[in-house]
């Protein structure tokens, strides 16, 4: 009984992880960008969510599309108000360009949860569920929400791999990462590529916050710990690879359910946070890094 | 050129000029305001009422002339629910702004803070929502040095009693329940209130079978419920202030079979209702008053004219905050000064009718100086439920509204 119900929840938490953090994953891996206001963009589509469903009343599936459109801007806003001004600078030495864009997205971040504890406070904000009541499932009652999360997460990731393996666009974005001068030799304009990542990374980011939002709920807080667990999982996986971050996703998901229910719920993060530092020690470049 | 005045007519020009100077500054004098620091968590869902239930007491007394002719004045502080920046805010509002006194904070580790900078900075201070047994406790280990600290809420001890009290008639002799697990959060507040519960639960009849102490920046309540669910008991004891929406949610979102009862800081904010997305839903927490609830002829009047002025029901530190300025307002003219000795000595002898109840702090030779009374015909403290959507008194029997009833989802007598 016990073990079915750590399945299951841990099931549903890891396929949010490895969605929050494919979208991380590929952007590092396309343009180099590490973006610490990844969390704030997560928290920017909840709270969008529940604010146009709960205060506006527009309906729980208006509510979350607005939501995923929230965090699109976001995104936008975040490469060419943040990200693109960095890279295009004269005055920044290339070798230090990828600390300021770390920093640069740090702050940015940082500013974002400001506005959203100043405008919505810092407490928690739930998206309501688009789905509701529970099903029993081998015995474990489990909210039909979780199902619903866990299935909408695998069929965006597996749209995600449909559009970067089988369309024209999606093949670039891969050539992109592989070899951005080979790219533009073929005509191809970077700064497009770098768009259309960024749109991708905003949807997936957005899909992911108003989940979050429906399974756990989040608060201005939760932007620190996302972009830390987000981080801490692409790195276990290998920075710019995102099967690796799959995988990675979902021992990080398990083992903290596992900890949770057989230790302790007070040292959920403390295991994968271990492992993590294992992992640095005997595989610097992560589960499936490249070197 | 102007010829340069002489002598003669400048005397009485310079007389005049200096007597006018007395005279404003004389009359600037009668006038001076009574300067309150308010230092709080305006972010959060439980600090957001302090300071404007603060303001809206005061500018009810300046309204009515103020003290003496002396207004109130309210000057506000947003604390982020630090330690840190509430310590650098009380620096500033003593030695930059000049407050004569000052309500701070719903989080007991940051009253805590303060409390040695209230004796430092000898400012009587009172917190209107931390519920720490310590704060009271250091007034009376060391009175002539912590006595400017006053505990203008309940203590832990209090609060647990108050559940226990209302537990008692509502849980075990109406529903004839046995058995409980405490879930509190792990926090300065906590720590009495669980010695507190685990003394009184049994007492009254309900056995303690588990008891869960969670970390406040848990997200996933899921494992912790299960857990309980596990070990079957009738009812949920709860102790949670900076968490509240998540457990809410996730308690109707799994649809755990039983039911919470005990202290919920957040739900006792009207806006905790879209927060959790009416999750709240048959949520009983413990209050000091309530929408609607007579605690005092004073009581429904101020949550009625805190809405229409904010757009929402305080939370139950905002019933507090507002009573503390009055009562500090009082203390002020019984005393005849803003000395602060003086205040404090006013202070001890408050006999206040607020919106709680009847206000009066324990003496030096009580373990818990300077903190609230409880009981009968001061304050007992309420039990309110959520009930659609609304938050009704269910306890004690004189203000109660309606009976305790519960979503379908919750099985009774499991």
């Amino acid at each position: 009984m016990r073990v079915f119900q750590i399945l299951i929840d841990g099931f549903a938490i890891s396929a949010l992880y490895a969605l929050g953090a494919t979208g991380f994953t590929l952007i590092f891996g396309v343009s180099g960008v590490l973006n610490l206001s990844h969390g704030a963009i997560m928290v920017a589509a909840a709270v969008a969510a529940w604010a146009a469903a709960s205060i506006l009343g527009v309906g729980t599936y208006a509510g979350a599309l607005i939501g995923v459109g929230v965090a699109l801007l976001t995104a936008f806003a975040t490469y060419f108000a943040v990200v693109k001004p960095i890279q295009d600078s004269r005055r920044i030495p290339n070798e230090e360009k990828e600390i300021f864009v770390l920093t640069g997205t740090l702050l940015w971040g940082i500013m974002i949860q400001e506005l959203i504890a100043y405008f919505f406070t810092n407490n928690a904000k739930t998206v309501l569920p688009i789905v509701e009541g529970v099903v029993e499932i081998l015995g474990v009652r489990t909210p039909t929400n979780e199902i619903f999360t866990a299935i909408v997460c695998c069929l965006v990731i597996a749209l995600l791999w449909l559009l970067v393996n089988r369309t024209r666009i999606g093949k670039a974005v891969l050539a992109a990462s592989m070899n951005p001068r080979g790219v533009t030799l073929l005509g191809f304009e970077l700064t497009n590529i770098y768009i259309v990542v960024w749109a991708i990374y905003g949807t997936l980011a957005g899909i992911a916050g108003v989940l979050l939002g429906m399974f756990l709920g989040v608060s201005s807080y939760s932007v620190g710990p996302l972009t830390a667990s987000a981080f801490s999982i692409v790195v276990l996986g290998g920075l710019g690879s995102v099967s690796g971050s799959l995988i990675a996703a979902f021992v990080v998901g398990y083992l903290e359910t596992f900890t949770a229910y057989l230790v302790s719920p007070a040292y959920r993060t403390i295991p994968a946070l271990l492992l993590l530092v294992i992992v640095m020690y005997i595989r610097p470049q992560g589960l499936l890094g490249r070197r | 050129m102007k010829k340069p005045l002489s002598i003669a007519s400048r005397i009485p020009l310079a007389a005049a000029a200096v007597g006018a100077l007395i005279t404003v500054s004389g009359a600037a004098l009668a006038a001076d305001p009574i300067r309150i620091g308010v230092i709080a968590e305006a972010q959060a869902i439980a600090g957001a009422s302090i300071p404007q239930a603060a303001q809206l007491a005061a500018d009810e007394i300046n309204a009515r002339g103020g003290v003496d002719g002396r207004k109130i004045e309210i000057v506000s502080y947003d604390n982020h629910s630090s330690s840190a920046d509430s310590v650098r805010a009380f620096q500033r509002a003593v030695n930059e702004d000049k407050v004569n006194a000052v309500i701070a904070s719903y989080i007991s580790e940051v009253v805590l803070a303060l409390e040695p900078w209230a004796s430092r900075l000898k400012t009587p201070f009172v917190t209107p929502g931390a519920a720490s047994n310590e704060i009271s406790k250091s007034v009376h280990a060391d009175y002539e040095k912590n006595k400017y600290t006053f505990h203008g809420y309940l203590t832990s001890a209090a609060l647990a009693l108050s559940v226990c009290d209302a537990a008692k008639d509502l849980l075990v002799d109406k529903m004839h329940m046995k058995s409980a697990v405490i879930m509190s959060e792990d926090a300065a507040w906590t720590k009495p209130l669980d010695v507190g519960y685990e003394e009184c639960l049994p007492k009254i009849g309900l056995k303690v079978l588990d008891h869960i102490r969670f970390s406040p920046d848990t997200t996933d309540f899921t494992p912790i419920f299960n857990k309980i669910e596990g070990a079957r008991p009738d009812v949920i004891i709860t102790g949670i202030s900076h968490v509240g929406v998540q457990p809410t949610v996730q308690w109707k979102n799994q649809q755990v079979p039983i039911p919470m009862f005990g202290i919920s800081s957040q739900a006792t904010n009207e806006t905790f209702g879209k927060d959790t997305n009416q999750a709240a839903e048959g949520v009983l927490y413990q209050g000091v008053s309530g929408p609607g609830v007579a605690v005092t002829p004073k009581s429904v009047p101020f949550a009625e004219n805190f809405r229409k002025k904010f757009g929402n029901f305080p939370s139950y530190a905002g019933y507090t905050a507002y009573d503390e300025v009055y009562y500090i307002a009082d203390a002020v003219k019984r005393a005849g000064s803003t000395d602060a000795d003086k205040l404090v000595t006013a202070l001890e002898k408050t006999d206040w009718e607020g919106t709680i109840g009847r206000v009066q702090f324990y003496g030096k030779d009580d373990p818990f100086t300077h903190s609230l009374k409880y009981g009968k015909g001061l304050i007992t403290g309420l039990m309110l439920q959520w009930q659609d959507g609304k938050q009704v008194a269910v306890w004690p029997k004189e203000v109660a509204k309606a009976d305790v009833k519960f979503p379908s989802f919750i099985k009774l007598g499991n």
